[in-house]
């Protein structure tokens, strides 16, 4: 593996390859010196053409835990405010010696496009509504480290899956490790090509959570309220909001992550996201296996003979 | 090296581990994985035979500390498992095979990383030579000649199916 810019685009033993390396490195954030050399010497840099706290972060802690230098480009300071192409952008990053660019984009596509331009591994930390591949990541590996095993399992992915590139990253990981997808929300939410995807669609919730072992409750991304696809947060959260109650169909066992940020009383009750009345709330474990997951990420992309891969 | 002699030679250590540490009380046993680890079970296993002192077993894996990284694939890294307190534990450190002592150098660092022993020894069931780092073995389970160039291959049952140590001479 050369790059990870997508989970589509990512086989079954490199996946399983980086869920059993982060399961070993998640050790190390136990400890009370939470430090490896692995990495020494290596640099990783992130530029973030769009606001991030927690992937940002968490790529910094993973390689600062790793030992490689973690560098942040502000891109609101930077010459991309002058007018420099993203193509001169990177490369320019390149030529400081980089080992490794952590890039998130507005644009779909961006990632592969920066991939193209640079000889040094890129790692999409999210391009437009495409693909967000660490947090898709990090999912399989919360839900594998609580359910034991992926395969067979039945998952649900509930809200703004149109605009959702976590959407997509686990709709392309989770079915390629064996387990079955769904896709719940309003019709409006749902994406364009969602027939040529491998899920079912249901646009009511009580069915769509019927016997799941799974929700994955996505972020309603509120900005996209003003462009009419919605009437109104209180109906979408009647509709579609998951709570104590709308949990009551799915398996008694059920599993709720959410990718952050919550909006609270919207698409996920506070009982719902703070573990609350009996349910499994995971939300604050994913952010702590996101650096685990990350570091897997950047040992096998900068660790070992640089870009030769595992063999 | 037949699996009797294997065994004689892990009893003979395990009663040197305990003569030199005045008993089991404050000892622990650490394996790098992979074959050190069975290595490390069977000491404690022996050790509580002679004692009836139950012993605490944790394993290492050192791929995170490698010196050599940069000239190999990118290795797998397995979880490992420390399930006690190292700190001021007369930690004996166990592998099948002491060759250049650069394995050893780096879970001395792994060690070292997770807390601060009362001393780490080495043991080893087999010692070939060719240090390349100022690293001595404190328990030896055969010393073995060799020249660099040969592969010394320790087979234990855990792992391999069958406890022997082979000797082979290089290929070709």
């Amino acid at each position: 593996m050369r790059h990870l810019l997508t989970l589509r685009e990512t086989s079954e033993s490199d996946i399983r390859f980086l869920l059993d390396t982060a399961t070993a490195l998640k050790e190390i954030l136990q400890r009370p010196v939470k430090k490896v050399p692995t990495l020494r010497g290596r640099a990783m840099v992130t530029c973030f053409y769009e606001n991030s706290t927690r992937t940002r972060t968490s790529f910094e802690m993973a390689a600062k835990i790793m030992s490689a230098e973690a560098i942040n480009i502000a891109v609101a300071q930077s010459s991309v405010a002058k007018g420099e192409s993203l193509k001169d952008t990177v490369r320019t990053l390149q030529a400081l010696q980089a080992d490794c660019l952590v890039v998130r984009h507005p644009s779909s596509g961006a990632a592969h496009f920066i991939a193209s331009q640079v000889r040094i591994p890129v790692v999409n930390a999210g391009d437009g509504r495409h693909e967000h591949p660490t947090q898709g990541l990090l999912d399989l590996f919360t839900i594998r480290q609580i359910k034991g095993e992926l395969q067979g399992l039945e998952v649900a992915i509930v809200g703004d899956i149109a605009h959702s590139r976590v959407a997509r990253s686990n709709i392309w990981g989770l079915t390629r490790m064996g387990a079955r997808v769904r896709l719940v929300g309003p019709r409006t939410l749902l994406p364009a090509d969602v027939d040529r995807l491998p899920v079912q669609v249901y646009t009511d919730l009580r069915s769509g959570l019927e016997g799941v072992d799974v929700v994955n409750v996505l972020r309603l991304q509120t900005e996209r309220m003003e462009k009419g696809l919605l009437p109104s947060l209180r109906e979408y959260s009647r509709l579609f909001g998951i709570s104590v109650q709308s949990l009551r169909v799915a398996r008694p066992d059920v599993l709720v992550l959410h990718p952050g940020p919550m909006n609270r009383g919207v698409e996920i009750s506070d009982e719902v996201a703070d573990g609350a009345c009996g349910v499994r709330s995971a939300v604050e474990e994913q952010v702590t296996n996101g650096v685990a997951v990350r570091m897997a990420v950047l040992y096998l992309l900068m660790g070992g003979g640089g870009m030769s891969g595992q063999d | 090296m037949d699996a009797e002699d294997v065994r004689r030679a892990l009893t003979r250590i395990a009663h040197e581990i305990l003569e030199r540490n005045h008993g089991a009380g404050n000892i622990a046993l650490v394996g790098i994985l992979t074959r050190g680890v069975p290595i490390a079970e069977r000491l404690a296993q022996t050790i509580q035979r002679i004692e009836s002192t139950p012993v605490a077993v944790g394993r290492l894996d050192i791929g995170l500390y490698r010196d050599d990284y940069a000239h190999r694939p990118t290795v797998p890294i397995a979880p490992s498992a420390i399930p006690f307190d190292v700190t001021g534990k007369q930690i004996i450190l166990t592998d099948d095979v002491l060759f250049t002592g650069r394995t050893v150098r780096a879970a001395l660092s792994a060690l070292l990383d997770i807390g601060r022993p009362a001393s780490i020894q080495l043991a080893t069931l087999i010692d070939r030579g060719h240090r390349e780092l100022p690293i001595r073995p404190d328990y030896v389970g055969k010393n073995v000649p060799t020249a660099r160039q040969e592969h010394v291959r320790v087979l234990l049952q855990e792992v391999d199916g069958e406890d022997r140590v082979v000797l082979r001479k290089p290929s070709g």
